[in-house]
């Protein structure tokens, strides 16, 4: 084992290497763009700009400003926005991680759940018309756009039938279940797809045909020797997945306006509040970088064959 | 005669995008009860789907077209998934070639040996772990008890084919089919291997199918011999009979082409490439390699010939019309042996009686 | 063996002269093949051809392909070109009287003829209606299509050229070279592409040549990463370390032996990475960071359309739909040369 600690340790300082480097090419970007970071600048002076820069350190030569920037961030410090009332990023930040992140779990729970039953209703249905239309659903979730889905669902459910809330967050579990369908769609085609190769492939395994032969039937074949075998690799695409809600939830919490990291992020982007930008990305990175060490130590568990091999040295 | 496996007339087919490839043409043969029959020919002449039709595990495109395949007068062919079910891993069992992939890499190797026996004997999960032991111990696999909990991957490729083949004996099958077993094992773990099935086929008098298209093997292991050919068989018999008696100049050819420690000039290679069973030859298969090919091979398909009670062969050669051939010098060495050792049989009785376990075979 | 033992039929009468010696003319020709011998395009192409659905989407990206292409020409109005006197029109086909593509709205109870009410010409017609500023939203969505998938293509054009060299560079150096570039990939991998592509587009000048850059920066890790594999794969073929004794250079090797093989998993990739393009724009355009006014692309349409959608819905369907047509044509496309590709599905 004395191995494996040395893999973890080795994945977990280029987790940190990463995302110093993100966080140093965003500062440089950052610093690239043009014009000033203040919401009223078109009625400030120059003298007043120049204030306000020295109150911010702004008038600082651009190495001192990075080595603040970076040191402040080691404490957890992500600076302050300029447009939202001079709030703390952190602050700001952290009312809105709650509804991003219930959406996003129920939207990968919900998602993955009907993507494996799917998937594996296929595989077992290999080349006949409901495994057609299995891949023909995974196919049109990949399709269309999540805030095509995102509007349609706002609109039948919320606009014609009345069923949910049209939008916003002050309804309690009644208001997340537009988004969370409308973000569930990705993670439900990517996984009914991908569980549906790995179960045709588990299915034309050697040891399937040996389970067949021992007399056990078709479906107890399917699923005590199938879908454990095809779900294990499932878990490699939780990082794209991640990177999927992350993108979808900047649009589906825009058009429900709600009150989660990805509406901040565009409002953010559209108002150029650059410290608020770079603490999501921040905040993005780090997830994405976390979700991948996971993923990794995860597989190493579940996975009998990596349990051991792992202990052999890095990857 | 009390036959446990009687197959008749078997014919089946593969649909592909090329049209209907007819892999099985015509297969008849019988297993008897306790005897270890090989079944003989190279890649793609039809032993692996006749072994699989017997499980009827073949793929979707595959289609029996004719025959029966009576399982103590049974017609497994006619029987519903349900029923053969409750007879696969019970009453005939399989071992398959590659042990690195025939077990489940997910799954202990307790729990893949106890799942048959806990299906088909209806035992808990305490009696199932204990036959499983009683099985692990039965294959040779020392320290069983703390190996059951493992995985597949920390066995090495013979132990793996030992857990398949305790996987297959877990029910006592009347039958054992297998594939290749020993195909993709090293030469001494293959050796282990042999010796452990003869032991075993002693232990629970099971009667074995066993397919290879090594003729080492079959001389180490079988009763019998069936030669394929082109998705038929075309030559039967004793291991004796096959070994040197042979009468078919394909089983001539297969028989020339093994490397004995005598060889010393180059390795007989029958010529040519098998047929497309796409569109198989009219006449005899295998004319087209065959330099004792007549006139009659290219239009019919030859009968069977009977050269003994146990032995026949599908080839015109054998017709009162034919003229006689002489054939390879190392079947003709062959021959000689055979009408020295048996000659005493000879003239008295037309049908050989000999006993399948004589020492004169395991070649020259 | 009673039950395979038969006897010559004797009604069949055979001659003696049948058992001389086959002459070779009488053996048949043991080496023909029946099945018809396929080269691996053709092999992919045939199993491609027998995928319906990848036949017809490619007959209908064909179609939105040279549309595009051709949009000036085929555009009936000037894209750009505003009359406000003729906003928000609806749709109207001449000759069709369906409620909806007649230029008639519904008005409380009663149907308007918006066109008569808004004074256009007789004769001015708009298949699929005007926006509010008056331009014609078929032109637009023409012009939107070619400027969507000039970006996907392009974009994938990068992805392609930017991953295959990096792939097969790492995958043939291998040593420390592959060990460093691998380095690169997976701490890039640790980057959402979401966060570079916003990053990118705020510090470049927005339009179609940023969109562009963001997408290619992105794209290609997962096509770099798929191309060293199967390099590291194929780099011990017998037939590689063959050409690399006869003393090939390895750009050669690359070009005669590796990228033959590697051509059908780029296809697919690529394949994959033009919706992925596609969407990607429409995304950026949605939230508002994309394509700059007046210049239309799917992506802005769809958010010009949802900001009227509920008085005005075709402005956002129409689009939307032509959207969802792309992306879904070129994922059944993709799967089906994926299918198609892969020797293991063979039948």
């Amino acid at each position: 084992m004395k191995s494996y600690a040395k893999y973890l340790g080795k994945r977990i300082l280029y987790m940190f290497l990463t995302l110093f480097l993100i966080a140093s090419i965003t500062f440089f970007l950052m610093k690239l763009l043009p014009g000033t970071p203040y919401s009223n600048q078109d009625k400030l002076s120059e003298e007043q700009i120049f204030i306000m820069n020295e109150k911010y350190g702004l008038n600082e030569p651009l190495p001192v400003q990075y080595v603040v920037y970076m040191s402040r961030l080691l404490g957890g410090d992500l600076g302050t926005s300029f447009q939202f009332n001079n709030t703390p990023v952190t602050e700001l930040l952290s009312t809105r991680v709650g509804p991003s992140l219930q959406l996003g779990i129920q939207a990968v729970v919900l998602g993955t759940t009907l993507g494996i039953i799917l998937g594996v209703i296929a595989a077992m249905n290999q080349n006949t018309w409901i495994d057609t239309t299995a891949t023909f659903t995974a196919i049109l979730g990949r399709s269309i756009p999540n805030f095509v889905i995102a509007v349609l669902l706002q609109l039948i459910f919320g606009v014609y039938l009345k069923w949910f809330p049209i939008a916003l967050w002050n309804n309690g579990f009644s208001s997340s279940v537009l988004p969370t369908l409308a973000l569930a769609i990705a993670p439900l085609a990517d996984s009914a797809r991908f569980i549906r190769t790995e179960m045709v492939e588990v299915l034309s395994s050697d040891y399937v045909e040996l389970a067949r032969a021992k007399g056990l039937s078709r479906l107890t074949v399917a699923f005590k020797h199938g879908v454990r075998n095809a779900l294990i690799p499932l878990v490699t695409i939780l990082g794209p997945m991640a990177v999927a809600l992350m993108t979808g939830s900047l649009v589906v919490e825009n058009i429900f306006a709600i009150p989660g990291i990805g509406e901040q992020f565009v409002k953010s982007i559209l108002t150029n509040d650059y410290p608020t930008i770079m603490g999501v990305t921040i905040l993005y990175s780090a997830m994405l970088v976390g979700i991948i060490l996971v993923v990794d130590v995860l597989y190493g568990i579940i996975d009998p064959r990596i349990r051991v091999t792992n202990e052999g040295g890095d990857e | 005669m009390n036959n446990v496996l009687e197959v008749k007339n078997l014919n089946i087919t593969f649909d592909t995008y090329a049209g209907k490839v007819k892999a099985i043409r015509g297969v008849s043969f019988n297993l008897k009860k306790g005897e270890t029959l090989a079944i003989v020919g190279e890649s793609g002449s039809g032993k692996s789907v006749t072994t699989r039709s017997i499980m009827r595990l073949l793929s979707q495109n595959a289609n029996v077209e004719d025959g029966t395949i009576l399982y103590n007068g049974d017609d497994l062919i006619k029987k519903t998934e349900k029923e053969m079910q409750k007879i696969r891993g019970k009453d005939i069992a399989m071992i398959f070639q590659d042990p690195m992939t025939s077990l489940n890499p997910t799954m202990t190797i307790g729990k893949q040996i106890s799942e048959p026996i806990r299906l088909h004997q209806k035992l808990n999960k305490e009696e199932a772990t204990n036959r499983a032991l009683e099985l692990l111990n039965l294959v040779g696999l020392p320290q069983a008890e703390k190996r059951m909990k493992q995985y597949p991957h920390q066995f090495s490729g013979g132990q793996r084919q030992r857990i398949v083949i305790a996987i297959a004996l877990a029910c006592n099958p009347e039958i054992l089919i297998a594939d290749e077993p020993t195909t993709a094992l090293d030469v001494t773990i293959q050796a282990q291997i042999l010796d452990l099935m003869k032991e075993l086929q002693k232990k629970i008098s099971t009667s074995i199918i066993f397919i290879t298209h090594d003729l080492g093997v079959v001389a180490n292991v079988a009763d019998r011999v069936a030669v394929m050919y082109a998705g038929k068989i075309v030559e039967v018999g004793t291991v004796d009979e096959i070994f040197y008696n042979p009468q078919h100049p394909y089983t001539w050819g297969l028989i020339s082409s093994m490397p004995t420690l005598e060889t010393e000039k180059t390795l007989y290679a029958i010529p040519g490439t098998p047929p497309d069973l796409l569109d198989p030859p009219v006449g005899d298969a295998f004319a087209p390699r065959n330099e004792f090919a007549m006139k009659i091979d290219t239009e019919l398909e030859p009968p069977f010939f009977e050269v003994s009670d146990t032995h026949s062969a599908a080839t015109w050669l054998l017709h009162p019309d034919a003229p006689a051939v002489t054939p390879p010098a190392e079947i003709r060495a062959r021959q000689a042996l055979y009408k020295e050792k048996f000659a005493n049989y000879y003239g008295k009785n037309e049908t050989s009686v000999f006993s399948s376990e004589n020492e004169v075979k395991g070649g020259l | 063996m009673n039950n395979s033992k038969q006897t010559v039929d004797e009604t069949i009468k055979l001659s003696p002269d049948m058992f001389n010696p086959a002459d070779s003319s009488d053996k048949v020709d043991n080496e023909r093949i029946s099945a018809p011998s396929l080269s691996f395009l053709e092999d992919s192409w045939r199993r491609l051809k027998k995928n319906k659905a990848a036949v017809i989407s490619l007959f209908i990206l064909i179609i939105f392909i040279m549309l595009s292409v051709f949009a000036p020409i085929v555009s009936p109005h000037d894209p750009d070109f505003q009359i406000v006197s003729h906003a928000n029109l609806p749709p109207k086909i001449p000759g069709l009287t369906i409620n909806g593509l007649n230029g008639t709205q519904a008005l409380g109870d009663t149907r308007v003829d918006k066109y008569e009410q808004q004074g256009v010409p007789e004769g001015v017609s708009y298949y699929l209606g005007t926006d509010g500023l008056g331009r014609d939203l078929l032109s637009r969505i023409l012009h939107g299509t070619r400027v969507s998938l000039l970006i996907a293509f392009v974009a994938a054009f990068f992805d392609l050229t930017i991953g295959v060299i990096y792939g097969l560079v790492s995958g043939w150096s291998g040593g420390k070279v592959d060990n460093g570039m691998q380095r690169v990939l997976e701490i890039l991998s640790g980057v959402p592409n979401l966060v570079v592509v916003i990053l990118m587009l705020l510090v470049l000048d927005p339009g179609i040549k940023s969109i562009i850059i963001a997408l290619a920066i992105t794209g290609w890790i997962s096509m770099a990463r798929v191309i060293r594999a199967q390099t590291l794969k194929l780099k011990n073929q017998e037939y590689v370390l063959a050409a690399k004794t006869l003393g090939e250079s390895p750009i050669k090797i690359a070009f005669k032996h590796l990228i033959p093989n590697l051509s059908g998993i780029i296809i697919i990739q690529t394949m994959f990475s033009i919706p992925a393009a596609i969407f990607f724009e429409a995304f950026l355009s949605f939230i508002g960071i994309g394509i700059p006014a007046p210049t239309a692309s799917l992506g802005t349409l769809i958010n010009d359309g949802y900001k009227t959608f509920r008085f005005l819905p075709h402005l956002m369907w129409y689009p939307a739909a032509v959207i969802c047509i792309l992306m879904i044509s070129f994922n059944l496309l993709a799967d089906g040369l994926r299918d198609a590709f892969d020797p293991k599905m063979k039948d």
